[in-house]
């Protein structure tokens, strides 16, 4: 993961508005579980989200004041801004069930 | 508090916690110029600001000033989902950011426990915890952090275990359906602290604690005297009255007439051009106004220009510690030479024995070591006059006593003085009378069945003045008649003294006679004797 400000890996041509998934990754620094939580992401995404995410990945450790304004606590988290409600899933998003369910992609049948 | 270390307050609902943080920040920002990050997890910064609005403290102004910063850490349980590995290093980076951003030397957190309910998994909660007071400790911060009182443990979910240099614990209970707070220091590492409950109360300017036992009795003590506004009372006490600084107390039955008295003393304190406090507990001010008026003490002048003030509170409004604080506050403001409170008896009803003589014993202290005279009335009952509700008589100087003594069909009203510590005082019993132009205090009557007042007083009066007049007849009569037996005695005198001259006379007129007679003859008897020619005999006697 190349160490820019933000990264936005957009995968959306031609997609309807409400069925655009933005999502964003909290990290702080290339700590072992964020560089993890990305590559979860990127493959949970091109799994079953095919064409229709934008993935923004914020560093903490260079913009502090943004964890304020999604309340991020803890590290790594993902935000799934759109569609809303918003959602929250924290974790290096290893497991890959959780993070289904949690994006709301798979009804939750009891808890794992 | 530890510098530099967290220190824990622990507290159920309602215990002031929250309050307590905010007062260490804010106090710290205001006096102590040391700039505070408050983190708030449970409350909204908004209602916050508004929560400490009452109490007087302006958290935006404090914050536009760049020294107070408020976080509202919000944790929604049902928006998270846990999956995989994870850290509360967000947390970090946010308090970091704003620790920096001003140079926050204080910081609350109020309370981590929400981190719980947020994230379920307990050993990344508990290992961030024991990280994030290291962390506190290392920057140098002092941290206040609240928690709820578990069931088994100090704490709901155990912080205590990390947070463990100072242990705060703050506590609200009801007592006869008043509510108090107490304080305690549970814990405090390396220090000795007094660890026992102190009560405490939160009030327009936040926390005040009072310790129980306060003061020391090394006041300093005046001579001077002051005069109780009945002159009659000050010359019971030596001529001179009560002394500056002393602890008075006039106890009595109902109706007897405390208030009367202690509304001439007041009188007495406003008239030397000073201030007195008058606490009221059972009547309005305006009825004790009205009321002294009908014996011709009028308080309403007093009261306009500022030497006298009124303080009402029905004692069950709030609870011993609150009234003490109040009384304190009070006092500290006007600055009063006396303090009256009337009466003192629903105070100490209120406490249990060793509490209210307690209370007393504080307020009498705060007083003594003011130099301001403090009186009290107590309602005590018919046949246990001299015990007060509480035993405090050995806390009062001065004890006057107002007692209806009833005779001939009638109740009059009685006062004497039990005790009067530091002066001579009289020990008889002045009939107290109440009359439109104040109080009078008159010598008793003792007749044959003891102290006799009233109209019995008034026909014994009566009674000596006509035996003084018959007395005074009878002085009249008997000086009459010795004028009369001298008179007599004299005339006979001047008669006897002119049977004397006469006869004086006569016998001086006898005497002259003979005794020319007798020269005669002897001229006769020379001339015979010479005309014979006789010669001279030696021998013969003439």
């Amino acid at each position: 993961m190349p160490a820019e400000k933000r990264q936005r890996v957009i995968e959306a041509r031609g997609v309807k508005k409400e069925e655009m998934y933005e999502l964003r990754l909290y990290v702080a620094g290339q700590t072992p579980s964020s560089v993890r939580a990305f590559a979860n992401l990127k493959k949970i995404c091109e799994d079953h989200l095919k064409g229709k995410y934008t993935i923004e990945v914020i560093d903490l450790l260079e913009n502090p004041q943004l964890a304020r304004g999604d309340q991020i606590m803890a590290i790594p988290t993902l935000v799934r801004k759109l569609p809303e409600p918003v959602k929250k899933i924290i974790g290096d998003l290893s497991k890959t069930e959780r993070v289904l369910v949690g994006l709301d992609l798979r009804p939750r049948v009891g808890t794992k | 508090m530890p510098r530099g270390r967290p220190t824990l307050v622990c507290g159920g609902a309602g215990s002031g916690k929250t309050l307590f943080a905010m007062e260490f920040l804010v106090r710290g920002a205001l006096q102590y110029d040391e700039p505070g990050l408050f983190v708030s997890f449970e409350e909204s910064d908004r209602d916050l600001k508004q929560n400490v609005m009452s109490l007087g403290w302006d958290l935006d102004k404090l914050v536009s000033q760049k020294k107070m910063l408020i976080d509202y850490v919000y944790i929604e349980r049902s928006e998270i989902e846990e999956s995989g590995e994870y850290d509360l290093e967000g947390l970090f980076i946010r308090l970091s950011s704003a620790i920096d951003s001003i140079n926050v030397k204080r910081i609350a957190l109020d309370t981590p426990e929400a981190l719980f309910s947020g994230f379920t998994n307990q050993n990344i909660l508990r290992s961030e915890f024991r990280r994030l007071f290291r962390w506190l400790k290392d920057r140098g911060v002092t941290a206040v952090i609240t928690a709820e009182p578990g069931e088994r443990t100090m704490t709901r979910f155990g912080i205590e275990e990390y947070v463990s240099d100072c242990v705060i614990s703050l506590d609200q209970r009801l007592f006869d359906q008043i509510a108090i707070r107490r304080l305690r220091v549970a814990k405090y590492r390396g220090s000795q602290h007094g660890t026992n409950e102190y009560p405490f109360l939160i009030d327009t300017s936040g926390f005040s604690v009072l310790p129980v036992t306060s003061l020391r009795m090394d006041y300093q003590v005046s001579t001077e005297r002051v005069a109780t506004g009945i002159p009659r009372l000050d010359t019971m006490m030596g001529g001179k009255g009560c002394y500056r600084g002393s602890s008075i107390m006039i106890s009595g039955t109902s109706g007897a007439g405390k208030t009367s008295v202690a509304a001439s003393f007041a009188t007495a304190v406003c008239q030397r051009g000073e201030r007195c406090l008058y606490f009221c507990f059972e009547e309005s001010p305006d009825q004790i106004t009205r009321n002294m008026r009908s014996i011709g003490i009028d308080l309403e002048p007093w009261v306009k220009s500022g030497n006298l003030r009124f303080r009402a509170a029905r004692v069950t409004s709030y609870g011993l510690e609150m009234h003490l604080s109040i009384m304190h506050r009070e006092i500290d403001d006007f600055k009063p030479h006396m303090v009256i409170l009337d009466p003192i008896s629903d105070l100490t009803a209120m406490a249990t024995g060793h509490e209210s003589k307690s209370i007393l014993t504080r307020l009498i202290d705060f007083m003594k070591a003011k130099g301001i005279t403090s009186l009290f009335t107590d309602l005590s009952h018919t046949g246990d006059m001299e015990a007060t509700e509480t035993k405090i008589s050995s806390l009062i100087d001065t004890w006057i006593l107002v007692r209806d003594i009833e005779s001939g069909g009638e109740r009059n009203r009685g006062l004497y003085i039990l005790k009067s510590r530091g002066m001579a005082h009289s020990n008889q019993i002045r009939e107290f009378l109440l009359t439109d132009k104040g109080i009078e205090l008159l010598d008793v009557y003792v007749g044959a069945g003891g102290v006799v007042t009233g109209s019995a007083r008034i026909s014994k009066q009566a009674e000596e003045d006509a035996a003084n007049i018959v007395r005074q007849e009878e002085i009249e009569r008997l000086e009459r008649e010795l004028n009369r037996k001298r008179k007599t005695m004299e005339a006979q005198l001047a008669a006897v003294h002119a049977d004397f001259d006469t006869e004086e006379e006569l016998l001086k007129k006898a005497i002259a006679e003979a005794r020319m007679r007798e020269k005669v003859l002897a001229g006769g008897k020379g001339k015979m004797a010479h005309l014979r020619g006789e010669d001279k005999n030696p021998n013969k006697t003439r």
